[in-house]
């Protein structure tokens, strides 16, 4: 199957040179990003495209720090984020588990009802929701997107979190429970720590899901004090122009909280952890 | 160390009734060897006497007491499970200890037990891998020692030795037997294998399609079957079975295939009205050549040999049957042997029901 060394030549290359149209595809984008946040002012908006500025400047990231709302926005959007990716990873954990191990009656029906919640688009539901939700004092607030983005994140996180714990053998929570446990604290002390991938992974979701979502943060919340930052972005394109550094600064910034977090769990995301529970 | 009842147990799983009415009683000290085909019901019996599965009716009792409504955790059992199922995040010692630390035993106590059953076991150097960097035989060993640091009321082990390759098993087996003379533990060993069950138990418990066919000791079993089940499964070879006739005449009951005379048996056994019986005989209770009992004639077809021994596959009116022999025999296909059959080694069924005639 190897093939005389030509051939492998050639498939070598088209194999390596797919791959490297893709990266430059894939980051393209964001190297353009990070290149016109970096062009000053006066040079942005000449008629030559250049891949690099003759000069660099961090006057749009001054601009972002010091002239603006950003720092409020990015702490909301840390905030409402953050903590949905917490309550939706618990509450598909909990939820997911349940599915993975117990048969109970209703099962096949919620299961129904979570799928349908994926199939229509949210536009739909917004009217709705503002209508419930302004009466409960829950537009213009952070805790409002936190609900809206946890429900909204359960269904798909549920059934990741089963499929990871389907994964796991459930010969080692009764293994647990024989050798002394009770089946929470076997869930704690046993399957949790096998399943940090998984949940590393849903966090992780849930995470940039809330992180770029602008729907709802749009419509629910108009006051600067509870936007998130995508809302805030926004604000550099008005009817008449649109800054464009200070712009692509925000957005450069607004990169970093996603990759800290990623970089935090990706080294739960390795998988393998269950290896050498069962014959090797 | 304590006893198992088991009082006419039932399970469904849904419409399927996997336990069909099991009653059981092992002794203190016993080792019991539950065996049966794949599906017929062990792992369900042995999962209710450890608690991770409840009885559709019955009663299970351990020690004297009733155990129906405890969980898992309060019985007082150890399980080996046929994956082992090993903690893969905690390293040998911590996998063996965790017991210990679930009943808040204090740290050095529990280095003290891990470590006399780590040595007893052979994983003293093996004390911080994790099971992935164990081989198939030391997670087994990890598994037993996880039950014996326990020092448990009874020991269950659930196809323990099934993913092992055959030495291996061998020697487990030896060593699983040994442990059991050392801490003289109730234990109850599921296995398809009827090796394994001959060669461990003190009783033997054969099931099938979810109900008891027989409790004995191996010997018991394998001399008296209670019926064609038994016969069948305990023995390698396997007892041969051959479709013949029974006819009372005035010195006991006269046997015959294809319509010729098979042997005598001078007891009185009680034959269906039809005469139609299945007769059972082991291969090594066959004697090629002229010898003491009935003189049968029989085609060679096929030797097997595996050097110690061999099986003679004959052909004996139309129908096939196997002899185990020491001897070293050179037959040609359709060769005429002579055959040897004793009275007291022949067993009769009954071949509607296959209970045993007597
Ligand atoms: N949770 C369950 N739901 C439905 N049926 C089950 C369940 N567990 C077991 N069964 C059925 O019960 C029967 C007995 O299963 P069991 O595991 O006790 O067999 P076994 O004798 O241990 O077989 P093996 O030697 O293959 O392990 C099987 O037919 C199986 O399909
Ligand atoms: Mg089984």
């Amino acid at each position: 199957m190897r093939g005389s060394p030509r051939v492998r030549l050639i498939k070598w290359s088209l194999h390596y040179g797919v791959l490297f149209l893709f990266v430059v595809a894939a980051l393209f984008p964001l190297y353009w990003l990070v290149k016109i946040s970096l062009t000053p002012n006066d040079s942005l908006y000449t008629h030559s495209i250049d891949l690099w500025p003759a000069t660099i400047s961090l006057e749009h990231y001054a601009t972002v720090i010091g002239n603006s709302d950003f720092l409020l926005f990015f702490r909301n959007s840390i905030i409402v984020s953050g903590v949905t990716a917490i309550a939706s990873t618990l509450l598909a954990a909990a939820a997911g588990y349940a599915f993975s191990r117990f048969v109970f009656r209703g099962r096949y029906w919620i299961v129904g009802v979570m799928l349908v919640t994926q199939m229509f688009p949210l536009v739909i539901v917004i009217t709705p929701i503002f209508s419930i939700f302004g009466p409960l004092g829950l537009t213009n607030s952070l805790t409002g997107l936190i609900i809206i983005y946890t429900a909204f994140n359960i269904p798909f996180a549920t059934f990741l979190m089963q499929s990871f714990f389907d994964g796991i053998p459930k010969e080692l929570e009764e293994a647990a429970m024989i050798d002394g446990a009770t089946r929470f604290k076997a869930l704690l002390q046993i399957i949790a720590p096998l399943t940090l991938p998984g949940i590393a992974a849903t966090m992780g979701f849930c995470f940039t899901g809330a992180w770029g979502e602008i729907l709802f943060a749009l419509l629910l919340n108009s006051a600067a004090s509870t936007s998130t930052f995508p809302v805030g972005l926004l604000l550099y394109s008005t009817r008449a122009t649109i800054e464009f550094g200070p712009m692509m600064a925000a957005g450069v910034l607004a990169l970093l909280p996603v990759c800290i977090f990623f970089f935090l769990i990706q080294r739960y995301l390795v998988q393998g952890l269950t290896a050498g529970a069962v014959k090797g | 160390m304590a006893s198992i009842d088991i009082k006419n147990v039932r399970k469904d799983f849904g419409p399927v009734s996997v336990l069909k009415g099991v009653d059981l009683a092992i002794a203190s000290g016993e080792f019991a060897v539950l065996v049966g085909p794949s599906g017929c019901g062990k792992s369900t019996l042995l999962r209710l006497i450890a608690g991770l599965e409840d009885a559709s009716s019955g009663e299970i009792h351990i020690g004297g007491r009733r155990v129906d409504d405890l969980p898992p955790r309060d019985r007082d059992i150890a399980m080996v499970f046929q994956s082992y199922a090993l903690y893969p995040h905690m390293n040998v010692r911590d996998n063996m200890g965790y017991s210990l630390r679930l009943k808040r035993t204090p740290q050095a106590r529990i280095a003290e037990i891990v470590g006399r059953a780590g040595a007893k076991l052979g994983l003293e150097a093996l004390g911080e891998r994790k099971p992935r960097e164990l081989s198939g035989g030391q997670r087994q060993r990890v598994a037993m020692g996880r039950a014996i640091v326990r020092n448990p009321k009874a020991f269950l082990f659930d196809e323990p030795l099934s993913n092992l390759d055959a030495r291996m098993r061998e020697q487990m087996r030896f060593e699983i037997r040994k442990l059991h003379r050392d801490l003289g533990a109730t234990s109850v060993y599921v296995t398809h294998d009827q090796i394994e069950a001959m060669t461990m138990a003190d009783r033997i418990v054969a099931m099938n399609a979810g109900i008891i066919q027989q409790v004995g000791t191996p010997l018991e079993l394998y001399d008296d079957p209670a019926n064609v089940f038994v016969a069948g499964f305990i023995g390698s070879p396997a007892m041969n079975f051959l479709t013949g006739e029974a006819r009372r005449g005035e010195t006991g009951v006269a046997l015959s295939v294809g319509g010729k005379a098979f042997c005598t048996l001078p007891q009185a056994v009680a034959v269906p009205e039809d005469g139609r019986v299945t007769i059972g005989i082991r291969p090594e209770r066959i004697r090629i050549g002229v010898g003491a009992g009935q003189a049968v004639e029989a085609a060679a077809d096929l030797v097997e040999t595996t050097g110690a021994a061999s099986v003679v596959h004959v052909d004996l009116a139309g129908q096939a049957m196997k002899i185990f022999t020491t001897e070293r025999l050179q037959l040609s296909q359709g060769q005429r042997i002579p055959l040897a059959i004793e009275a007291k080694d022949v067993c009769l069924f009954d071949p509607a029901g296959g209970g045993r005639l007597r």
